[in-house]
C-alpha cells in the first residue's frame, strides 16, 4: 500500500468518525459510511474510530469482526452474493451456486485473481419469489439460471473501473 | 395523459423492471405519446413481474410479465388504451389471485406511489394519525390492545400489552424501534411495505410515538434491502416537509424523529435485544430478559420494539376501530396476516388473508402447485427455524395455536415450498450449517451444538453408524432447545427434527 493512499484512508476515516461523534450510536454508521466509501474498513482504521468516538479498540475490533458486513481487505470491483437461503434452493439454488463457484474458480470469501468479483454468500435476499435470487453491488437478480448468471459475469468483467 | 405504472419493487426490478420503464419512456418520446410515469410497488403476482399496469378510465389493465422487447408491440396494439395483446392479464383488480385477499395491511402496496404523499392521502392515509391526534395515549394503546393484533415478527407477542408496559414506565426517554431486519428466508412482506408503501409503515411507528409518548424512533433497516433505504428516506423527507413528522406532528405541539439504521448482515439482529445492541453501536449479543426491552430498552430507556407488519397494521386499526380488525381471522389469531409464498411454486407471491385459511389453499388455490410439476413434498413455514411439514399437514389452518399444537411456527409468515427432489437430510444439514453461522456465540448449546450437529449429519448422510449417531442428533437438540438463550439456537431443532420425524427415509430409516 503506497503512502499516499493511506493517507487517504486516515483522512476518509478521521473525517467520517469526527462527522458521526455526536450520534448515539455511532460506530455501525461510521464503519458503513467507511466501506461505502473505500469498499472495505482498513485494519488501520481502528484505533483512529477508537480515540474520536471514546471507546476501547478492542470495541471496534470486535464489531468489526461480529458482522458478515464489514471487511477488513480491499473488495473486487464487484461484491457478488449468491443467497443459499431455502427458497432458492428448492428452485436450484445448489447447482447454481456450484456452477458459479467453478465459473469463478474461487470459494466464498474470495476474490478471482483479476480482481473483478468478491464471492461472498448471502442468506436470504428477501427475492424468494424469484428464486434463485443473486446481489451484484446493490443490484439484486432473480429466477438465476446459468445462462443468466454467464451474462452477468461478462458484465462483471468488462467492469474495469 | 394516461398513467402507466411500473413497479420500482426490488423483485420486479431484479426481473428487469427497470429496463421495462426505460424502454416504455423511450418508445413514447419516440412516437410522441404522452404518458405520466409512476414507480409503484409491487401487487405481489411475482410470476407476472414485471407487471405494467395502465389506468383507464374504467380501471387499471394489467400487463405482463413484460420485457423491454415486448415494448414497441405494446405500444403498436394500443395498451395505452388498455387494448388486446398476448400479455394482457385483464384488469388488475379481476385478477383472482388479487382478488381473493384481503388486503388490510397492504392496502396500497401497488397502487399509490410510495413516495407521493398527496397519493398517500388521497387513498386514506394519515386517517388513522388524524384519529389518535384526538385521543388519549391510553385510548390508543386500548384500540390496539382490543383490535389482538400479535407481534407479526414471529414471537406473536400481543402488541397491545407491550405498548401499555412503554405507556406505563416512567422514564425521561421513550424509543419506538421498528425491527426491519427480515433475516427469515422465504419472507419479504416487511421489503414490500418499505418499498410499496412506507408512509404506513411511519404512519404506524407516528402513532406508537403518541401513544406510549416516545420522541426519537429507529427504523433497523437490514444492509441487503439498500432500495428499501432510498424509498423509506424519499418517504421520510416528504413527511418531514409536510409536517408529519418533526417537532410539531399537525400541529399538535408533539414531537417525533425517525432514522433508518442500517444493520450488516446478522441474523441474530433481528432478535430484539441483539438488535438493541446493534443499535447502540455494539456486537449483536443477545441480553438476557428480564429486563424486558419495554422497560429497559435502547440505550437502557423503555422501547418498544415491534416488527414493519405490526407497525403497518396500526393506521388502519386506529382508522377503523379495533373491533373492526379484531373481526378478521379466527381463534386467538386475529386479523389479517401477509403470507409469503415462495420456493418450488408455480405462483410465488404475497397473499394478505384473514387467519384461518389453509396451507393447501395457499399452495395449490393461489400457488397453483409446484413449479417443477412435481408433486410437493414438504413446505418449510415461518423462515429459517420453521418445522417443515408434509403433506398430511397441508390442511392445518393459519393460526398461531394450530400450528403450536403440530409443534411447528407461523413465524413471519413465509411459506417455502420443496418438490419431492428435496433431500430432507440435507435441509436438516443446512439448518444447523446457518446456525453455526449466525450464532452469537453467546450459550454453548448453540455455538458448538449447532457444529456438531452439522458433523453428526454428514456422518448420518454418508451412512456411518446410523444406529448411533440418530440418537446422538436428537440429544444435540435436546441440549439446544433447553439450553438456548434465544430462539436461534432454542427453535434450529425445529426443521431438524420435524424433517427428521416426518421424513425418515431420506435419514436412512
Ligand atoms: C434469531 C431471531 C431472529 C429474529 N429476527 C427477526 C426479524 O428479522 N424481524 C422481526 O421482526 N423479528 C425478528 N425476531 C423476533 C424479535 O425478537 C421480536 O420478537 C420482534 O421484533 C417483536 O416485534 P413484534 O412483536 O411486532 O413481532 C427474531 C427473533 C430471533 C430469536
Ligand atoms: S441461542 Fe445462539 S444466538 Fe441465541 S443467544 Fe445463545 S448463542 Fe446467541
Ligand atoms: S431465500 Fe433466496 S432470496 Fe430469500
Amino acid at each position: 500500500m503506497s503512502h499516499s493512499s493511506l493517507d487517504h484512508y486516515q483522512h476518509v476515516v478521521r473525517d467520517i468518525a469526527t462527522r458521526h461523534a455526536d450520534l448515539p450510536g455511532a460506530l455501525l454508521p461510521v464503519l458503513h459510511a467507511i466501506q461505502d466509501e473505500l469498499g472495505f474498513v482498513p485494519p488501520d482504521a481502528v484505533p483512529v474510530i477508537a480515540e474520536i468516538l471514546s471507546l476501547s479498540r478492542a470495541e471496534v475490533h470486535g464489531v468489526v469482526s461480529f458482522y458478515h458486513h464489514f471487511r477488513t481487505t480491499q473488495p473486487g470491483r464487484s461484491t457478488l452474493r449468491v443467497c443459499r437461503a431455502e427458497s432458492c434452493q428448492a428452485m436450484g439454488g445448489t447447482a447454481l451456486e456450484q456452477h458459479i463457484k467453478q465459473r469463478l474458480g474461487i470459494d466464498y470469501h474470495a476474490t478471482t485473481p483479476d480482481g473483478a468479483v468478491s464471492l461472498e454468500p448471502a442468506y436470504c435476499l428477501g427475492n424468494c419469489a424469484c428464486s434463485p435470487a443473486v446481489m451484484v453491488d446493490q443490484a439484486v437478480h432473480g429466477r438465476v439460471t446459468p445462462e443468466r448468471f454467464d451474462a452477468l459475469l461478462k458484465d462483471m468483467q468488462e467492469n474495469a473501473v | 395523459m394516461t398513467s402507466v405504472f411500473v413497479p420500482r419493487d426490488s423483485s420486479a426490478v431484479s426481473l428487469g423492471a427497470e429496463r421495462v420503464a426505460d424502454a416504455i419512456a423511450q418508445e413514447a418520446a419516440r412516437r410522441g405519446s404522452e404518458l405520466r410515469m409512476v414507480r409503484n410497488g409491487s401487487r405481489g403476482l411475482y410470476w407476472l413481474e414485471p407487471m405494467v399496469e395502465v389506468a383507464t378510465d374504467a380501471a387499471r389493465v394489467a400487463y405482463g410479465p413484460v420485457q423491454p422487447q415486448d415494448v414497441p408491440g405494446l405500444f403498436d396494439a394500443g395498451f395505452l388504451d388498455g387494448a388486446p395483446h398476448p400479455l394482457r392479464l385483464g384488469i388488475t383488480e379481476d385478477l383472482s389471485y388479487l382478488k381473493n385477499q384481503q388486503r388490510l395491511t397492504n392496502a396500497r402496496v401497488g397502487i399509490t406511489d410510495p413516495v407521493d404523499m398527496n397519493d398517500y392521502l388521497a387513498h386514506e392515509g394519515y386517517r388513522g394519525l388524524q384519529n389518535a391526534l384526538t385521543m388519549q395515549p391510553s385510548d390508543i394503546v386500548k384500540e390496539v390492545t382490543d383490535s389482538g393484533l400479535r407481534g407479526r415478527g414471529g414471537a406473536a407477542f400481543p402488541t397491545g400489552i407491550k405498548w401499555n408496559t412503554v405507556l406505563n414506565a416512567q422514564a425521561d426517554a421513550k424509543y419506538i424501534v421498528c425491527n426491519a431486519d427480515e433475516g427469515d428466508s422465504g419472507t419479504f412482506s416487511d421489503r414490500m411495505i418499505m418499498e410499496g408503501d412506507p408512509f404506513v409503515l411511519i404512519e404506524g411507528m407516528t402513532i406508537a410515538a403518541l401513544a406510549v409518548g416516545a420522541g426519537q424512533g429507529y427504523i433497523y433497516l437490514r444492509v441487503e434491502y439498500p432500495n428499501a433505504l432510498t424509498i423509506l428516506n424519499q418517504a421520510m423527507d416528504a413527511a418531514y416537509q409536510a409536517g408529519y413528522l418533526g417537532k410539531n406532528i399537525c400541529g399538535s405541539g408533539k414531537a417525533f424523529d425517525l432514522e433508518v439504521r442500517v444493520g450488516a448482515g446478522a441474523y441474530v439482529c433481528g432478535e430484539e435485544t441483539a438488535l438493541l445492541e446493534s443499535l447502540e453501536g455494539k456486537r449483536g449479543m443477545v441480553r438476557y430478559k428480564p429486563p424486558l426491552p419495554a422497560i429497559v430498552g435502547l440505550f437502557g430507556q423503555p422501547t418498544i420494539v415491534n416488527n414493519v407488519i405490526s407497525l403497518a397494521s396500526v393506521p388502519s386499526i386506529l382508522a377503523q376501530g379495533g373491533a373492526w380488525y379484531r373481526d378478521f381471522g379466527m381463534g386467538r389469531s386475529r386479523g389479517t396476516l401477509p403470507i409469503q409464498l415462495a420456493g418450488n411454486i408455480k405462483r410465488p407471491g404475497l397473499i394478505e388473508r384473514a387467519f384461518g385459511i389453509t396451507l393447501r389453499e395457499i399452495l395449490y388455490d393461489y400457488g397453483g402447485g409446484s413449479a417443477s410439476g412435481r408433486p410437493i413434498r414438504a413446505v418449510q413455514v415461518g423462515g429459517p427455524l420453521g418445522a417443515f411439514l408434509p403433506e398430511s399437514q397441508f390442511d392445518t389452518p393459519l393460526d398461531y395455536e394450530a400450528f403450536a399444537a403440530l409443534g411447528a411456527v407461523l413465524g413471519h409468515g413465509g411459506v417455502v415450498a420443496f418438490d419431492d427432489t428435496v433431500d430432507m437430510a440435507r435441509m436438516a444439514r443446512y439448518a444447523m450449517e446457518f446456525c453455526a453461522t449466525e450464532s452469537c456465540g453467546k450459550c454453548t448449546p448453540c455455538r458448538i451444538g449447532s457444529t456438531r450437529g452439522v458433523e453428526v449429519l454428514d456422518r448420518i448422510i454418508a451412512a456411518q453408524d446410523r444406529a448411533r449417531n440418530l440418537p446422538l442428533l436428537r440429544d444435540l437438540c435436546d441440549t439446544m432447545q433447553a439450553g438456548s438463550l434465544c430462539a436461534l439456537g432454542g427453535m434450529t431443532p425445529y426443521p431438524v427434527l420435524s424433517a427428521l420425524q416426518h421424513f425418515p427415509e431420506d435419514f436412512g430409516v
